[in-house]
């Protein structure tokens, strides 16, 4: 197992509370969006971008990069934040959430936003259009990989289980899912809507190397992506378990921050919280 | 008329491999149809290229957008009810919306799927497909024109929808007939009365064009392949120059070519029109030439329908 020093990690973890702070701060902003779940996913976000994939904000289209696709489009705000963090787009314009005219559509749009590699929204195509940009490195001999972050609620979907099959089918170790397993879905608890567990079972029926780790956890989701780059012939499937609203206290679990954004004192109270002054 | 008749799905297959043989960013997918869509052919002949997603058609196309996103030329194949209603979302969230680099080539359209009955029937594809920005949608005619625009299409970025039938169809044009996306062909020139046509009705409009030659009547005869973007120029000046239009096509006259050309003539040129095709119901089993007789799309129909425009237009 690789060590990584105190510093590195902090470093992160700054990183993360900066795509937290943005998203309440879009999202405030646009005063609608998806907080919970963008609050969640944050952790994970800061790791890929800053860490674990290979990249060039000044280039876009560079052939060789590694792929993310947000699968849950609807954390488009945490995805923005750490695009804006790493150089794709400035962090200025991330005020601009929502609104006409805007690079930052309500969900993904691959045409309009630098870095964005697939327009997502609708739930369940994610993990198969990253199959898909799989299929192609492997056809070109390219190293680069594909990582996918699912939110649990997609876990409903149909297709997420035919491209679960698909992957494992054609071999796609150059795939790792992340599951963004905040146990919380619009209309109430996942286990209450649409059981899905056991979900590591299901998982590893269907031909995938699984990993179940902490989500909010940064030396844990650097250290289950490196296993996952070392399994050859499948794909790789991390269930991160994590809390929706990760990072301010009254979001934390509540089904109410899904798909809503904060009032005045709420944002305000976020952004003490997450550190620092609200603007 | 006597035209050899030819299997599009034939012309297609061997295309593909054609252009395999070209190109090595062609890559195409199925989902368990390849030996009724001749996708097959392509998979012998370039197995490493081809993708058999299974039943799952919702996930082929979101797999084919990804594989375009890559830069690939991605042709995607089933049959046109599974094709496009099976997995519309996925067509508009994923290779419509961002403009993808998608070619979704389907077969069995229409009613001469035949005994599988009205579960494989699709008649209302068009209307699908037409209503999604960014989507071009062809109709080839024949076998000659559908080499034809797969080569074509291979050439050109962004979605498409090119829609096959099952049955062996006519053979109206060879290989020596340009093809042009958008530029609708007059076939047949005439003064009296234009019929316009796609795909398995355009052999049925030059014999019904010839039965009303009995009668005294002059008809133009017009393929328009391509549904969308359509070919305004062509088909208005057609209506300013004959006065009436009798349009056919195996196709819900609801939401198909013959409403594109209505609203076309509604905005530019009124005249006198009627629409040829299957009435909004679902069709059901029997031999191809029984459900084109009981479903409206034959000869006569054609010629009743261009008496009925010439009786208005005077």
């Amino acid at each position: 197992m690789e060590v990584y020093d105190g510093e590195f990690i902090t470093e992160l973890e700054g990183i993360a509370r900066k795509i937290r702070r943005h998203s309440i701060e879009m999202i405030y902003e646009a005063g609608s969006g998806h907080p919970g779940g963008s609050l969640s996913a944050a952790d994970i976000l800061a790791a890929l971008y800053f860490h674990i994939m290979r990249h060039d904000p000044k280039k876009p289209d560079w052939p060789e990069r590694d792929r993310f696709v947000l699968s849950k489009g609807h954390a488009a705000p945490a995805l923005y934040s750490v695009l804006a963090e790493a150089g794709y787009i400035p962090v200025s314009e991330l005020s601009s959430l929502r609104k006409m005219g805007s690079r930052l559509q309500g969900h993904p749009c691959m045409n309009k936003t630098p870095g964005v590699e697939m327009s997502t929204g609708s739930l369940g195509h994610g993990l198969a259009a990253g199959n898909g940009m799989a299929l192609a490195a492997k056809l070109d001999r390219k190293l680069y990989r594909i990582f996918v972050l699912c939110g649990d609620g997609e876990m409903d979907v149909g297709e997420t289980w035919e491209a679960a099959m698909l992957a494992s089918h054609f071999k796609l170790d150059n795939v790792t899912v992340y599951i963004d397993r905040n146990k919380l879905q619009l209309d109430g608890p996942t286990e209450k809507i649409m059981s899905l567990e056991p979900l590591s079972d299901k998982w590893k029926a269907f031909g995938w190397h699984v990993i179940e780790i902490n989500g909010h956890n940064m030396k844990e989701i650097i250290h289950a992506t490196n296993e996952a780059k070392g399994i050859k012939g499948r794909p790789t499937a991390i269930i991160c378990h994590t809390i929706k609203g990760r990072g301010v206290s009254y979001m934390e679990g509540s089904l109410h921050f899904h798909g809503k954004a904060p009032s005045k004192a709420e944002y305000e109270q976020a952004m003490k919280e997450l550190g620092g002054d609200s603007k | 008329m006597k035209w050899k008749e030819e299997s599009q799905r034939k012309a297609y297959g061997q295309t593909l491999v054609e252009l395999g043989k070209e190109r090595s960013d062609i890559v195409v997918l199925d989902a368990d149809l390849s030996s009724s869509t001749r996708t097959a052919d392509f998979a012998a002949a370039f197995p490493e290229r081809f993708f058999n997603c299974g039943i799952a058609e919702q996930n082929m196309m979101d797999t084919a957008a990804g594989l375009a996103a890559s830069g690939k030329t991605v042709f995607v194949s089933t049959f046109a009810v599974f094709g496009t209603g099976r997995c519309y979302d996925q067509i508009r969230q994923s290779i419509a919306y961002p403009n993808l680099n998608v070619k979704i080539v389907v077969s069995h359209a229409g009613i001469t799927v035949g005994g599988d009955g009205a579960s494989h029937q699709i008649v209302e594809d068009l209307a699908l497909m037409r209503v999604l920005p960014n989507m071009t949608v062809i109709v080839p005619v024949d076998s000659p024109e559908t080499r034809k625009v797969v080569k074509t299409i291979a050439k050109l970025k962004g979605p498409m929808y090119v829609r096959i039938g099952r049955a062996d169809v006519p053979s109206v044009t060879d290989d020596s007939t340009p093809f042009e996306i958008n530029k609708a062909p007059v076939l047949r020139d005439g003064k009296d009365i234009t019929l316009i046509g796609c795909g398995i009705m355009v052999s049925k409009c030059l014999e019904a064009a010839e039965e009303l030659t009995k009668h005294g009547i002059d008809a133009r005869v017009i393929n328009l392949h391509t549904i969308k973007p359509i070919d305004e120029k062509t088909i208005v000046k057609a209506a300013r120059e004959t006065g009436g239009v009798v349009t056919a096509e195996e196709h819900s006259v609801m939401m198909g070519m013959g409403s594109a050309v209505a609203m076309t003539l509604v905005e530019n040129f009124h005249v006198p029109m009627k629409r040829v095709g299957i009435p909004d119901v679902f069709g059901e089993s029997g031999a191809c030439d029984e459900l084109m007789g009981k479903y409206g799309l034959t000869v006569d129909n054609i010629v009743e329908a261009a008496h009925d425009v010439l009786k208005r237009k005077k």
